[in-house]
């Protein structure tokens, strides 16, 4: 049967695959993907504990956290574009070159 | 039986998605299984009983967000292949899987379960989003209302950041027949 510790397990793998992203990118865009990812897992994880502990609390949380994906997204894309046509390039190393 | 099966099935696709999502190198790969991946986790939510957190999942992340990614799509290159350094690989693929390790000893670990006590607990006979509904805009009015705001100055940013031309004002300075002779010119 499964359990809490089952859905905790595969959380904490697709956090840890977003961390991955997030420590291996370079390209902007793809750091979001990564945030989406471990955003993503931490839902998860929200949901099985209000589920095991029939409590609606985890869920509310995963409703806010949802909530801030989504402004997160509109701003981040916001700023990508504003980059983007800035120095025509989202990759990190070159735009810290960029600096000066 | 069918909840086990499910379990490994969308956990196994999902890891696998993201794994996708994170290493793939080009960016249209990485966003449509990112969607996938989403998907699913949906699925994830719809077994562990959160109806309406798995439509909201749907709607929000898989519809929206997922939108306002292919929309950027348009301002960047998406067919080409991303060209990435990646220096120092083995050292982050060190550091996640220790974090993976950690992580789940941590999760893992046996707790003192007696004591934790339900804040909001579930009402039985009542469905999923009523009982969302009730706690939503009982217990959780004024973040909800907050998290209304914040969306709205997203909002606002979103439109100020992407749009052309909004740091001018159309009226004041100069009427809108003149700003687009301007733009004709360049």
């Amino acid at each position: 049967m499964i359990g809490l510790s089952h859905y905790l397990i595969v959380s904490a793998l697709i956090f840890s695959i977003g961390l991955v992203g997030v420590l291996r990118r370079r390209n902007l865009l793809m750091l979001f993907f990564a945030t989406e990812v471990m955003l993503n897992a931490v839902n998860i994880a929200f949901a099985a504990i209000s589920h095991y502990y029939n409590d609606l609390t985890g869920q509310m949380f995963a409703f806010f956290i949802i909530a801030i994906a989504a402004s997160e997204v509109a701003v981040g894309l916001g700023i990508l574009i504003v980059l983007y046509k800035k120095h025509g390039t989202l990759d990190l190393d070159d735009l810290a070159k960029m600096r000066g | 039986m069918y909840e086990v099966v499910a379990f490994y099935l969308f956990s196994g696709l999902t890891i696998g998605l993201f794994l996708v999502t994170v290493m793939s190198k080009n960016i249209l790969y990485a966003m449509t299984s990112l969607a996938a991946g989403m998907v699913l986790i949906s699925g994830f939510f719809f077994i562990l009983g959160a109806d309406f957190l798995g439509v909201v999942q749907l709607i929000a992340y898989v519809g929206a967000v997922m939108a306002l990614y292919s929309f950027a799509m348009m301002f960047f290159d998406a067919t080409r292949d991303i060209k990435e350094k990646n220096t120092n690989s083995a050292l982050v693929f060190l550091l996640g899987g220790l974090s993976a390790l950690v992580l789940v000893l941590m999760f893992a670990a046996p707790i003192h379960s007696d004591a934790i006590t339900a804040l909001y607990p579930m009402h039985e006979g009542v469905g999923n989003a009523q009982d969302v509904g009730i706690v939503l805009f009982t217990k959780y009015l004024i973040p909800f209302e907050v998290a209304a705001l914040m969306l709205l100055v997203a909002m606002i940013a979103g439109i100020i950041l992407a749009g052309k031309k909004m740091d001018q004002s159309l009226t004041e300075d100069m009427s809108a027949d003149e700003i687009l002779i301007q733009k004709d010119e360049k």
